[in-house]
C-alpha cells in the first residue's frame, strides 16, 4: 500500500488536497451562514441563533440535516432535466472556483516531498475565473426557466442579466492590475506587490488602483447577487427569485454556490488589490510574525473563561475544549519558529479574507437593494465607464513611467 | 503528441454535423446554432494549424471569428425575435412566402 | 497511448456526441446545453494544443455570452418542443452510408498529406498570450479596429430591432 502511494504520489497528493480543500470550504460555508446570522443579528439588536449548542455554533448542523431530511418535490410541468442539472452546474462550478487561489507563498515540506499550498497554479488563473463566473450565469438562467413559473422565470431573467451585464464591468476593472502585475497567474499578482517590502502596506495594488478595486468590488457584489444587487432573488420581491421551486437539498445547493462565490470573491479582492498573503506590516519588522499567536492565545483563554460560565451543561464542555484547542494552536507557533514561518503567508490571507467576509455581511445588514432599473443604468452608464477610464489612466501613467 | 490531422478530422466531422443540423432541423434558433457549430469547427482547424508551425496568426484569426460571430449572433437573433412575433411561429417551413 | 492521446480522445468524443444531440434532441434548450457542452470540449482542446488564451476567450465569449443570449431569446420566445418533420426514409438508408464512406475518404486523404507534423505545445502562456497581443496590436491593428467598429454596428442593429413601433 506504502510502495503504491509513493509510485503515483502526484495524484494521491492532487486528491488528499482536493478531498481536503472541499471539507474546508464547505465547512466554512457552514460557518459563515452562522456569522452571517449572528452579525446582522446583532446588527439589528438581537440575538440570532443561540439554543442550538454553545452561542448557536451547532446551528449549521441542525440546517444541514433540515436540508437532508426535508421533503423534496418536483413541481409538475418542469424540464426535468434542465430542472436537476441547473443547481448542479452552480454548485460545481462554484466549487471549482476555489482550485484556483492560492493560499501560501511557501510549499509544505512532509514526507520528504514539497506540497504547494493550492491545487491549481495556472498561468492564466484570472482568465480562468471570468470563464467560471461566465458559465455561472446559466445555473440561474435555467433554474429560471426550467421551474415552470412565471416568478422564477421573472427572477433567473432578471438576475442573469444583471449577472451578465457586470460581468463587463468585473473584467474590465481588473486590466489595470493585470498591466501592472504583467501576468494572468495569481502568485505573480502577490509578487508584482512585493517588489518593495519595506512599504508594507503602501506596497499593495490598491492604492494604484483604488478606482479598480471599488469597481471590482461593487461588480463582484453584483456578480454574487448579493445585497444590495439581490433584487432578484429577495423574498419580499418576486417570491424568491430563480430558486422559488427548489426545495430542500436543490436549494441547499444554490445556497452553498452563493456563498463560495462569496468567499472566492474575498480571495480575489485580497490577492490582486490587497497583497494576498503579505502581511502589512514592512519586512524588516519581525517581531510582527508573533501576532498571530498574540491573536490566537488571548482568544483561547477567552473562549475558556467564557465556556467556564456558559449556562448550559453542553457549552461547558465544549467550549473549554475549543479554547484550549486555541490556545494550544497559539502556544505551538511560539514555540516553533520554523512552523510560525510557515503560517505567516497563510495568516495573513485568511485574515483579509475575513475583513472582507464582514464587509459582505455587513452590507447586508445595513444597505437597502437597488431597484431594477437603477441596478441595469448603474451598471452600464456608471461602472462601465469608470472601469474603461481606470484602464486608460492606468495604461497612460504605466506609458510616461517607461518612457522616464 | 496528437497528430494535426487528427484534429482535422475531428474539425471535418463537427462541420459535417453542422451541416446535418442546418439541413434537417426546421426550429429556427437551432438552425442558428448549427451555424455557430460549423464556426466552431473551422476555429478548431485554423488552432490545429497555429500550433503545427509554430505561428500565433490562426489563433489571432480565431479571435476575429469569435467576435464576427458574436456581432452576427447578435443581430441574427434579433431579426428572428421580430419574424417570429410576426409570424407567431419558429418552424423555418412556415417563413416560406414573403406574404406574412 | 500516451495521456495527451487519451485526453484528445475524450473530449473529442465529448464534442462530437454534443454536436450529435444537437441533430437528436427535439427541444432547442437541450440543443442549446449540447452545444455549450461541444464548446467546453473545443476549449479543452485549445488547451491541449497550448492555446490557453484562445480557450479561456472561447468559454468567456462563446459559452458564457453567445450562448446566454441564445438561451435567452428560446426562453423568451417560448421555444417549444419541435415537430416531426417527414424525412424520406431513402435519404436515410442512403444517405448515411454514402456520408459516412464520404467522411471516411477525407479522413484517409487528410492522414495521407503532409499535414501528420505533431502540435506542439508552445512553452508557458505568458508566451503564447504575449505573442498573441503582439501580433494583434501591431501586425493586425487594422482588423482589430474594424472589428469594434462591427461590434458597434451589430449593436446599434439590435437596439433598432429590438424597439417598439413607433404608435
Amino acid at each position: 500500500m506504502i510502495s503504491f502511494l509513493n509510485a503515483n504520489a502526484t495524484i494521491v497528493i492532487y486528491f488528499v488536497k482536493i478531498a481536503l480543500l472541499l471539507f474546508i470550504v464547505l465547512t466554512v460555508n457552514a460557518y459563515l451562514t452562522w456569522f452571517e446570522r449572528k452579525v446582522v443579528a446583532h446588527m439589528q439588536s438581537r440575538w440570532g441563533p443561540h439554543r442550538v449548542g454553545p452561542h448557536g455554533l451547532l446551528q449549521p448542523l441542525a440546517d444541514g440535516a433540515k436540508f437532508l431530511l426535508k421533503e423534496d418535490p418536483t413541481p409538475a410541468g418542469v424540464d426535468k432535466f434542465t430542472y436537476f442539472l441547473a443547481p448542479l452546474m452552480a454548485l460545481a462550478l462554484a466549487l471549482t472556483s476555489i482550485a484556483i487561489i492560492p493560499f501560501g507563498p511557501q510549499p509544505l515540506h512532509i514526507f520528504g516531498r514539497d506540497i504547494t499550498l493550492g491545487i491549481a497554479d495556472l498561468n492564466i488563473g484570472i482568465l480562468a475565473l471570468f470563464a467560471i463566473t461566465a458559465l455561472s450565469v446559466y445555473g440561474v438562467a435555467l433554474a429560471g426557466w426550467s421551474s415552470n413559473s412565471k416568478y422564477p422565470l421573472l427572477g433567473g431573467l432578471r438576475s442573469s442579466a444583471q449577472m451578465v451585464s457586470y460581468e463587463l464591468a468585473l473584467t474590465m476593472s481588473v486590466v489595470g492590475v493585470l498591466l501592472l502585475a504583467g501576468s494572468f497567474n495569481l502568485r505573480d499578482i502577490i509578487s508584482a506587490q512585493a517588489h518593495h517590502p519595506e512599504r508594507g502596506i503602501f506596497g499593495w495594488n490598491v492604492w494604484p488602483q483604488i478606482l479598480g478595486f471599488f469597481c471590482f468590488f461593487v461588480a463582484a457584489v453584483a456578480e454574487t447577487n448579493r445585497v444590495p444587487f439581490d433584487l432578484p432573488e429577495a423574498e419580499s420581491e418576486l417570491v424568491a427569485g430563480f430558486h422559488t421551486e427548489y426545495a430542500s437539498f436543490k436549494f441547499a445547493m444554490f445556497f452553498i454556490a452563493e456563498y463560495t462565490s462569496m468567499i472566492t470573491v474575498s480571495c480575489l479582492c485580497t490577492i490582486m488589490f490587497f497583497g494576498g498573503w503579505l502581511s502589512p506590516f514592512p519586512a524588516s519588522w519581525t517581531f510582527t510574525h508573533y501576532l498571530p499567536s498574540l491573536i490566537l492565545l488571548p482568544f483561547g483563554l477567552w473562549v475558556i473563561w467564557d465556556g467556564i460560565r456558559y449556562e448550559t451543561v453542553f457549552g461547558k464542555i465544549i467550549l473549554p475544549g475549543v479554547g484550549t484547542a486555541i490556545a494550544g494552536i497559539g502556544a505551538v507557533l511560539i514555540a516553533f519558529p520554523a512552523v510560525n514561518e510557515f503560517i505567516q503567508g497563510p495568516f495573513w490571507l485568511l485574515a483579509k479574507i475575513f475583513v472582507f467576509l464582514f464587509v459582505y455581511v455587513w452590507m447586508r445588514g445595513t444597505l437597502p437593494r437597488f431597484r431594477y432599473d437603477q441596478l441595469m443604468s448603474f451598471g452600464w452608464k456608471l461602472l462601465l465607464p469608470i472601469s474603461i477610464a481606470n484602464v486608460v489612466i492606468t495604461a497612460f501613467v504605466m506609458l510616461l513611467r517607461g518612457a522616464r | 503528441m496528437v497528430p494535426t490531422s487528427y484534429y482535422l478530422i475531428l474539425s471535418a466531422v463537427l462541420f459535417g454535423l453542422g451541416v446535418v443540423a442546418f439541413v434537417f432541423k426546421r426550429n429556427v434558433i437551432t438552425i442558428f446554432m448549427s451555424i455557430e457549430l460549423m464556426l466552431n469547427a473551422v476555429n478548431l482547424a485554423f488552432v490545429a494549424f497555429s500550433q503545427a508551425r509554430h505561428q500565433s496568426d490562426g489563433q489571432v484569426f480565431v479571435l476575429f471569428v469569435i467576435v464576427v460571430a458574436a456581432a452576427e449572433a447578435a443581430v441574427g437573433l434579433g431579426i428572428i425575435i421580430l419574424t417570429a412575433r410576426n409570424r407567431q411561429s419558429l418552424n423555418v417551413e412556415r417563413v416560406d412566402l414573403l406574404k406574412l | 497511448m500516451t495521456p495527451q492521446l487519451a485526453i484528445f480522445f475524450v473530449l473529442a468524443a465529448l464534442a462530437v456526441l454534443g454536436a450529435l444531440n444537437l441533430i437528436l434532441q427535439r427541444h432547442p434548450i437541450h440543443s442549446a446545453l449540447s452545444l455549450i457542452v461541444v464548446m467546453i470540449a473545443l476549449a479543452g482542446l485549445y488547451l491541449l494544443m497550448g492555446s490557453e488564451f484562445v480557450a479561456a476567450v472561447q468559454i468567456i465569449v462563446y459559452g458564457g455570452a453567445i450562448m446566454v443570449l441564445f438561451v435567452f431569446v428560446i426562453m423568451l420566445l417560448n421555444a417549444g418542443v419541435e415537430e416531426r418533420t417527414n424525412v424520406s426514409k431513402l435519404a436515410g438508408v442512403a444517405g448515411i452510408p454514402l456520408a459516412v464512406a464520404l467522411l471516411g475518404f477525407l479522413a484517409a486523404a487528410i492522414a495521407r498529406s503532409n499535414e501528420s507534423a505533431q502540435a506542439g505545445l508552445q512553452s508557458g502562456a505568458l508566451a503564447n498570450t504575449k505573442e498573441i497581443s503582439t501580433m494583434l496590436f501591431k501586425d493586425f491593428v487594422y482588423p482589430f479596429e474594424l472589428t469594434s467598429f462591427l461590434i458597434l454596428v451589430a449593436i446599434l442593429g439590435a437596439i433598432v430591432l429590438a424597439q417598439r413601433e413607433k404608435s
